[in-house]
């Protein structure tokens, strides 16, 4: 049963500092949810929480309940591990893996949970790399260093990483903020051909960006989720006064 | 005897303790700086840190005393492995905290994107970081094997010297620093002039080691260094 992304109540900590307080968010399967929100607000840590990358950070604690696509996320006897291999997570500064090929890079997912087998391999990197973008710069280097490549090539590697596993969602830390508007405007059309696919939460800075790309969208603000709702409602209609501030850079 | 077969069994003479010392030094430094690196824990990790960087500072005459007590005075008899032990115990603190700053220089976000894909820890570590920082603590592991290749003091009372070829980990053996100590102190030109050779042959040694970390660390793509 698909049906999204269903948050209740999340709390999340780190050390003695409360940086998410009651987050309630629903979305859609196969679509895209935006997260806008000032620095600091707990965007990032909140999609952190949604795949237990969160918890990562010494001292980090979380409370609260994440049902992704059916399945409680934090339910003891959950192993992390196996959340993490079913939402993808792509991050602001592409990190491909320094001692890695374009090739390896994209089959790591694969190849160091045990897959061997090469002909599985090649069609994975193959069908990963086209599913983002960028198969056909990338085909007759495929043997070069994975840093070699540009910037807005590596984030495309790296989403061709995480897709490589087959996810069924997948959670963008401001994928965009570190590329110019050329290679932001190919990130963004991939999203959109993306979540034919797969449910995609994408936290970013650029208002914008939001409005193109997702059908729902998340104010957060100090650590609480202000206003969720349809993305061109909150945009043209927002609800809530702070909302309205933040959008029309009215802010502070 | 044919002189290949001379060859090795010198090589062999030559380079036991070393050998046994990094057979035993090598798995548990790097296994240590691991440790250090991925512990949560606080108290034990400091502990182990401040240890390793006082042992670092011992002279190595102390580390022979401590192996002459723990190996050859139970074993009743001067021996290779006295002298590998003591030596492993010189390595140990240098593999140890090398091992722990290159794994700390990879960058954090390297570790988050190799878990992020749904990789067990172990993993992570064992196939991302280490493979970064490889590098790095190659270059660590050979300025340690560089090192105890010239001790001299710790091996006086372990290994002990002997006139003989090796025969056996179990029994006294020559070591090359040894030798040139023990040549260098006789009172005739001649023996003075093997000290010289042995002497020539030991920087050899120790150039050839660093050339061969410059060659491993080369790599394919650049890496923490």
């Amino acid at each position: 049963m698909a049906d999204g992304i269903r948050v209740r109540d999340l709390n999340a900590w780190f050390g003695s500092l409360h940086v998410l307080k009651g987050i309630e968010v629903a979305t859609a399967p196969k679509a895209v949810t935006a997260i806008i929100g000032p620095s600091g607000c707990g965007k990032s840590t909140f999609i952190r929480c949604l795949n237990r990358m969160h918890e990562v950070v010494p001292g980090a604690r979380v409370t609260g309940t994440v049902l992704v696509e059916g399945e409680d996320v934090y339910a003891p006897g959950v192993d992390p591990v196996d959340v993490r291999r079913k939402i993808g997570m792509v991050f602001q500064k592409a990190n491909p893996f320094p001692t890695m090929s374009v090739f390896e890079n994209v089959a790591a997912g694969l190849r160091l949970a045990g897959t061997r087998n090469r002909a599985v391999l090649n069609e994975a990197v193959e069908r990963a790399l086209t599913h983002a973008a960028l198969w056909d710069e990338v085909r007759d280097r495929l043997d070069q260093a994975g840093s070699s490549l540009s910037g807005g090539q590596q984030q495309r590697l790296c989403i061709a990483r995480a897709l490589a596993v087959e996810p069924e969602v997948l959670l963008m830390d401001e994928p965009c903020s570190a590329l110019d508007p050329i290679a932001t405007a190919k990130i963004e059309e991939l999203i959109l051909e993306l979540r034919k696919d797969l449910t995609i939460v994408i936290v970013t800075h650029n208002m914008q960006q939001a409005a193109r790309v997702s059908e729902a969208t998340g104010f957060f603000l100090l650590g609480e989720m202000i206003e969720f709702g349809v993305t061109r409602e909150l945009f043209t209609n927002p609800r809530d006064k702070r909302t309205e501030d933040y959008i029309t850079g009215r802010f502070g | 005897m044919t002189s290949s077969s001379v060859r090795t069994r010198a090589f062999r003479t030559v380079l036991a303790c070393s050998a046994l010392a990094s057979c035993l030094g090598l798995p548990l430094g790097i296994l240590g700086g691991v440790y250090l690196t991925e512990s949560r824990d606080r108290r034990l990790p400091w502990l182990i840190r401040f240890t390793a960087d006082v042992l670092n500072g011992v002279p190595s005459i102390v580390i022979g005393i401590f192996a002459y007590t723990v190996v050859v005075l139970p074993m009743r008899r001067f021996s290779a492995l006295a002298g590998g032990v003591a030596l492993a115990v010189i390595m140990l603190p240098i593999v140890v905290r090398t091992t722990e700053e290159m794994m700390r220089l990879v960058p954090g976000s390297l570790r988050e994107a190799a878990l992020a894909l749904g990789l067990p820890e172990w993993k992570v570590i064992l196939r991302v970081v280490l493979p970064t920082a490889r590098a790095g603590i190659i270059t660590g592991v050979m300025v340690a094997i560089a090192r105890i290749a010239g001790e001299t003091a710790p091996l006086l009372f372990t290994a002990f010297g002997n006139r003989f070829w090796h025969q056996g980990p179990d029994q006294p053996i020559a070591a090359l620093p040894l030798q040139i100590f023990a040549y260098a102190i006789a009172p005739y030109d001649d023996w003075h002039r093997q000290a010289w050779a042995g002497a020539l042959v030991l920087i050899l040694l120790v150039f050839l080691v660093s050339l061969a970390a410059r060659v491993a660390t080369r790599g394919r793509y650049s890496a923490v260094r």
